[in-house]
């Protein structure tokens, strides 16, 4: 396996949904190759840092007001009333 | 049963308060998908409002056989493309505007990263870093990566809301994630003869 090849199933193998033979070429070439290891270290690295990490913070103000907003305007309004359609 | 479904019924019957409930539960999270997309704060602001206000009004047409969650979340994101071509003023702006063809992305650092990277920086610096990464992405890479890493969708979902088949979202969630690793790598890489803690 190539680090080509590596990498086209390195989505499958986040997901756990490489077949078994597969899995196993994977497994052994990331055993060689410390490159493609690297890769997949800091790759699952970086999803885990913006998984755990609010990057958009919205105020405690922001949310009060845009959830007084929301509310005003479904007052006098009946849920699930879309006149579309 | 999911307690959202007991929510949605008392909104149903009229209980405004399980609305608020609903919105208070999801609107960060609401806010921080448009933010996402559109890379713009006065957008996303209205986009909250416009989402919720939309799932109100057409809460006879969700189903309980999808979660409430994932229903709003499809509503925002479509909020979020149609402020998006708006503001690009109807340009040929589609997702696979910024999709070149070819194999994709080599990676080139093979520099490993400290152990806990983002705990050499505070916060507010480590937010920064993640904020100004992820921008440099192209919006098509962008969407896929929040959607399936962020919210943690399905591929299958994923691809639904953004309008893409499935291996255009795995395409692009590998370029995505590549392209991440790679300009994170220049801040969280182990410094060279650094001391071990
Ligand atoms: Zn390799």
């Amino acid at each position: 396996m190539t680090c080509k090849e590596f990498l086209a199933q390195l989505t499958d193998y986040f997901d756990g949904k490489l077949a078994a033979d597969l899995e196993a070429e994977v497994r052994t070439h990331m055993g060689k190759c410390g490159h493609c290891e690297v890769v997949v270290n800091t790759t699952r690295k970086t999803i885990e840092v913006y998984r755990n990490n609010e990057v958009y913070e919205i105020s405690p103000s922001l949310r009060e007001r845009l959830c007084a907003a929301i509310m005003s305007k479904c007052k006098g309004k009946k849920p699930g009333c879309s006149s579309e359609e | 049963m999911h307690p959202d479904v007991a929510l949605v019924a008392r909104v149903r019957d009229g209980d405004t308060h399980a609305f608020e409930q609903l919105v208070r539960q999801y609107d960060r999270q609401v806010f921080r998908i448009a933010q996402h997309i559109t890379q713009n704060r006065e957008d996303a602001e209205d986009i909250v409002q416009d989402a919720f206000l939309k799932a109100y009004e057409k809460l006879d047409q969700f189903q309980g056989n999808s979660k409430f969650s994932t229903w709003l979340i499809r509503i925002a994101v479509n909020e979020s493309l149609m402020r998006l071509r708006k503001r690009k003023n109807a340009r040929t702006v589609s997702m696979d505007e910024d999709v070149q063809t070819d194999e994709g992305f080599i990676p080139r650092d093979f520099a490993d990263w400290s152990p806990n990277p983002e705990q050499q920086f505070g916060q507010s610096e480590l937010a920064d870093i993640l904020r100004k990464t992820i921008q440099g992405l192209p919006e098509g890479f962008r969407s896929v990566f929040v959607l399936r890493d962020v919210e943690n969708l399905s591929t299958e979902e994923t691809a639904e809301m953004l309008g893409l088949s499935v291996p255009a979202v795995k395409s692009r969630l590998l370029r995505a994630r590549l392209q991440l690793r790679e300009r994170l790598s220049r801040h969280f890489k182990q410094a060279k003869g650094a001391p071990e803690k």
